[in-house]
């Protein structure tokens, strides 16, 4: 079976306030590709553009430049009641003047559904996010969570070819929103519709999605699956932002195959696989990941040295604070595995041993 | 250091309460009398003679009243209907579309008859109606009626341009995502949503237009008396309990229409 495109973003930019001299450009040349059923996120900061992406794809605002296309066709030019999309909003924009099927049955009178059509669409629809017993309540006589489902069956209602979520679950409440996610994900799979999520949570990014576009300043960084942006982040933002991550500057020495000789700091040199297209000398920044990092025990090469300056307790693990003569101390995270934590006296010297694998390698 | 723990109050300031009731004394304490002698027997507004609904009878009864009761109600329904029709157009004009330039003189000038004195306005309607009534011949109904309309539109904007701008943009756009197009936005969304704003607006300028003494008696012609200038009239000559009977009538039509008002802009959907 080929995989079919459902979201075609091409070399868009957004430039707010054109023309006036105080231009804000807030999407810059954007090109992503989201396939059909794929459960696709936005990830990135507050004013990362995120936002004005699932927007532009919604219709409420227009590209500067670049275009958008919906199973092949061009939408950019179509008004938002045009295009077969459907929005749950942060907020959920409820109407307060309807019932909870009213509400859920509105994209399908719209869409002029005969009266039988559209009853038994929100008959379903209730079903699938278990609100069968409230269908006639008021939206302010039902919960934030309540309304979190109605805002998902109302935008599934119409059955859109792409349902845009914008950051649906940040009003929520930690334990409601770990269900939602896992809810979402169901429904997902049950209506097999392409979801765009939008979201600045990288846990619920990784959770939930089958591939992650990491955005920052209007620009997409990084896209791949949640396993992808987390182990081969290729750009120093994306490592900074997704998971804790040590930054340590090394030199370049010379090119051995398809291996890279660097020198540490500290002094130590390493080979490590490198891409091709690096350069033959000058400054780098590796990331290594705390949990993929070893306090190096006797029979261990280290590869780099330290002294211990804090040990901190976080339950399922021990992060070891290390100062490596760098600004930010290198930390290593040990799993407590039999509940008990590995004690090392802050002050004392130890070496950090690295698998040269999970070393990676940022062009920044 | 010991500090007050409550929440800063105006309730407890010494004084406030004396000069609540001072307030509500100077605010109430002028119709009582009014309303005491509408219920007078005799014929006088100042000198007590026993309890009877003879005025209300009498006013009820009287030709003139009667038909300037009337007349004053159609002016208010006509031009309450079309001048919160015209404030509602206004009131989307400067919430629902792009900032542009002028706005903000637009708004002033959608409230021009709150801000110039009536006199003025009263004394410009008398000299433009009567170019107009000299070159047309025409003397009806429609110099009230659309003096009337003017006057009321700020009266209708003002509440339902709050609505609006109290109403989230969101739920619009979340009509327009789910298919429907600018106009079913709304019929079945915008309008509904604004419904109380539109009918507190129009009740309010209901009561003003019911409430007119200056511009009516400036602007009407000869047999055109609406309520309050027949009362204008009477007092001219001799005065009995009727207008007072009148009045309190008058002043327990308005209390409703406020009370309405009242409980509908504080409706939340």
């Amino acid at each position: 079976m080929s995989i079919t495109v459902a979201v075609d973003v091409r070399s868009v930019s957004k430039i707010f306030g054109a023309g006036t001299g105080q231009e804000v450009t807030a999407l810059d040349d954007v090109s992503v590709s989201i396939a059909q059923n794929e459960f696709f996120t936005l990830l990135g900061p507050s004013g990362c553009g995120k936002t004005t992406l699932l927007r532009l794809i919604a219709g409420f605002e227009h590209a500067t430049h670049g275009s958008i296309l919906l199973e092949g066709a061009e939408i950019s030019a179509l008004p938002p009641f045009q295009r077969p999309v459907n929005t749950v909003f942060q907020n959920y924009a409820l109407f307060p003047h309807m019932s909870v099927s009213q509400n859920i049955g509105f994209g399908l009178e719209m869409q002029g559904r005969t009266k039988d059509e559209v009853a038994d669409t929100v008959g379903a629809m209730l079903s699938l996010v278990k609100m069968e017993n409230l269908k006639d309540r008021q939206i302010d006589q039902i919960s934030g969570g309540q309304q979190q489902r109605v805002a998902l069956a109302r935008a599934l209602a119409p059955r859109p070819k792409v349902l845009l979520l914008d950051e649906p679950l940040s009003a929520l409440d930690l334990k409601l929103r770990k269900e939602m996610q896992v809810e979402l994900k169901r429904l997902q799979h049950e209506t097999g519709i392409t979801f765009i999520f939008v979201t600045h949570d990288q846990e619920e990014a990784l959770t939930m999605s089958d591939r992650v576009a990491v955005m920052n300043e209007g620009r997409i960084l990084q896209v791949g699956a949640p396993h992808e942006i987390y182990n081969r982040p290729n750009d120093r933002f994306v490592a900074d932002f997704i998971g804790d991550t040590n930054f340590i500057s090394a030199e370049i020495i010379e090119r051995d195959g398809n291996e890279i000789r660097m020198r540490l700091p500290s002094g130590i040199e390493i080979m490590i696989p490198a891409p091709p297209d690096l350069p033959q000398s000058g400054e780098i920044t590796l990331a290594i990941r705390p949990e993929q990092a070893r306090i190096a025990s006797d029979g261990d090469a280290a590869s780099i040295q330290g002294s211990l300056t804090d040990e901190i307790y976080i339950g399922t693990d021990t992060q070891y604070y290390i100062d490596i003569g760098t600004t930010s101390p290198f930390v290593v995270r040990v799993q407590n595995a039999n509940g008990e934590t590995q004690r090392i006296p802050t002050g004392t010297s130890v070496g950090i041993s690295v698998d040269a694998k999970t070393i990676q390698i940022l062009r920044d | 250091m010991v500090t007050n723990s409550r929440p800063f109050s105006i309730k407890r300031m010494p004084g406030f309460s004396l000069l609540a009731l001072a307030c509500f004394f100077a605010l109430y304490m002028p119709l009582a009398p009014l309303v005491f002698y509408s219920f007078n027997a005799g014929n006088n507004i100042a000198l007590w003679e026993g309890l009877s609904l003879r005025w209300y009878v009498a006013a009820w009864e009287n030709d003139l009243v009667q038909s300037a009761a009337i007349r004053s109600v159609v002016v208010a329904v006509i031009a309450s209907v079309v001048a919160t029709s015209l404030a509602t157009m206004a009131a989307l004009g400067t919430t629902r579309t792009r900032p542009y330039r002028g706005q903000t003189s637009i708004y002033a000038m959608v409230n021009q008859p709150l801000m110039v004195p009536e006199i003025v306005t009263a004394v410009a309607l008398l000299i433009l109606f009567a170019l107009i009534k000299e070159s047309t011949g025409y003397h009806g109904y429609a110099y009230l009626v659309s003096a009337h309309t003017a006057f009321c539109i700020p009266f209708a904007y003002l509440p339902i341009r709050a609505r609006l701008e109290g109403m989230d943009r969101v739920l619009e756009a979340a009509a327009a995502d789910l298919y429907a197009t600018p106009w079913r936005t709304f019929t079945k969304v915008t309008l509904p949503l604004l419904l109380p704003g539109i009918l507190a607006g129009a009740m309010l300028a209901f009561v003003i237009s019911l409430d007119d003494v200056v511009i009516t008696e400036f602007v009407k012609s000869a047999g055109q008396d609406t309520l309050p200038t027949y009362m204008l009239g009477q007092l001219r000559r001799t005065i009995t309990p009727e207008i007072n009977a009148i009045s309190t009538v008058l002043l327990g039509v308005s209390v409703v229409m406020v009370a309405i008002i009242f409980f509908l802009s504080r409706k939340k959907t």
